[in-house]
């Protein structure tokens, strides 16, 4: 039988009483609890408070906030997948939500969460790394913002320290771009073998359209920071068509670290890489919602 | 805690997990506990209106909240439709995943009447079945989707009896 180890509980009223109780040592926060509480059972997590933050309803948000798309920490999965305006502007969180786990899980698990986590295989550091959003890390004298890209220091760490709480992530809404989320799993709710989620921003002519900017997160493959920074340095400025797609999918094969595990080989993941950004590009042009004038040239 | 209407009060460490309180505690066995890391589904239950795995969830947690079991799904001596479904269509070989199945069907079925057979089998995926017996569960959710009005009907029958 795994059982927890013994643990004081407190559940916070409000995002002060939360903050609050998150200064003394040793203490986590709890929300849906699907990595935590697994990882307390096995004695690989031992907090001797948690800190349950299921009643902070105003960390519970999804909405568009001028040119932002601003996303609670409380924000279940489900609600993710659910949520029309996250859909419709970033497609890479349907996609990624769809494969996070099971159904159930989703209706419990976090977007604060999974990003506090911080496992090297979890689908929405990535997805989160290639919109280049901002995590919004609130504490008692104030908040701070930290680029969802500096976010991460390693496996199960992040920058939010004693007495801080992730509030929310802020991700930057951007005219004439498409997003896309591909995953390779063993079945469905494992951890990925390997994924990768694509953000492009298109200009010019609808026939040869340019890179504006490129996002590409890498899931579970050891990329630093969840991203394939090579790939998209390349990809700037370039046609978006198959040739550059193929060539930055090789890239970021290349500049990626996989480890061989149970879930595969070393080669084998890097084919994946690039295969699955070559997908996440390929469907992230297709996506890109253009000014109507250039929809009626095509 | 309200348990299928019943209010509880106990106190718990907060180390106990939600199914081990519902079993233990409250004696309601019919929730099983199974592969304790939250891949199984065969702990399911609802807590305040939504599915969840009991074994990856506090007992304090649920505090306040409302608990349904598959002990609650039966209502006045008549089965849900999602029971009667798994016993018209053999959904059910040892029984063990079944609890948690029945739990996430009348979730299902509550918030998408007449799923397709993806649907049903989307909405399971997070639940293991031992026996393999997911073609007679899918039959049996969508027997339950077919037949949603019998226990409506059946109550007003009774009623007006």
């Amino acid at each position: 039988m795994q059982v927890p180890s013994h643990v004081e509980y407190e559940r916070a009223t409000g995002v002060e009483h939360a903050l609050s109780l998150l200064s003394r040592p040793e203490t986590r926060v709890v929300a849906g609890g699907h990595s935590l509480i697994p990882m307390m059972k096995l004695r690989l997590a031992q907090p001797e408070l948690l800190v349950d933050i299921n009643g902070l309803a105003e960390l519970a948000f999804i909405t568009l906030d001028g040119d932002q798309l601003r996303i609670g920490a409380l924000a279940r999965h489900a609600d993710l997948l659910d949520s029309a305006v996250a859909g419709h502007h970033f497609p890479i969180f349907h996609d990624a939500e769809r494969v996070v786990a099971d159904p159930i899980v989703r209706l419990w698990g976090t977007v604060g969460g999974s990003l506090c986590q911080a496992d090297p295989s979890e689908d929405l550091s990535a997805a989160f790394a290639a919109t280049r959003a901002t995590a919004v890390i609130r504490r008692l004298d104030g908040e701070r913002t930290v680029p969802v890209r500096e976010f991460h220091l390693g496996p199960y760490e992040t920058v939010v320290g004693r007495g801080e709480l992730l509030a929310e992530v802020r991700v930057p809404v951007r005219p004439g771009t498409g997003s896309a989320y591909e995953k390779v799993s063993r079945r469905v709710g494992d951890w990925s073998v390997a994924a990768a989620g694509a953000v492009l921003e298109l200009a010019g002519p609808a026939e040869r359209p340019l890179i504006v900017s490129a996002g590409i997160g890498l899931t579970a493959v050891g990329a630093e920071h969840f991203v394939a920074a090579q790939a998209e340095d390349f990809l700037r400025g370039r046609v978006a068509d198959e040739e550059s797609f193929a060539a930055a999918a090789a890239i970021a094969a290349e500049h990626c670290h996989p480890a061989a595990d149970q879930r595969g080989p070393e080669d084998f993941k890097r084919h994946l890489v690039a295969e699955l950004t070559a997908r996440a590009l390929r469907r992230a042009a297709d996506r890109v919602t253009r000014p109507a004038a250039d929809r009626v040239a095509r | 805690m309200t348990v299928n209407g019943t209010e509880y009060a106990r106190e718990v460490e907060p180390r106990l997990l939600l199914i081990h309180f519902i079993r233990d505690e409250l004696g309601l066995t019919g929730s099983h506990w199974g592969c304790d890391t939250s891949n199984c589904g065969s702990c399911v239950m609802w807590l305040d209106a939504k599915p969840v795995k009991s074994c990856t969830l506090l007992a304090a947690m649920a505090d306040g909240g409302t608990v349904r079991t598959v002990e609650g799904l039966e209502r006045d001596g008549v089965l849900d439709p999602v029971q009667q479904g798994f016993i018209e269509c053999h959904g059910l070989q040892c029984g063990f995943c079944t609890s948690g199945m029945l739990m996430t069907a009348r979730w299902l079925l509550d918030h998408h009447p007449d799923p397709d057979e993806a649907e049903i089998r989307e909405a399971i995926s997070g639940q293991l079945c031992r026996c393999t017996g997911y073609e007679n569960i899918v039959r049996s959710i969508r027997w339950a989707a077919e037949h949603a009005a019998d226990r409506a009907a059946d109550r007003a029958a009774g009623e007006t009896s």
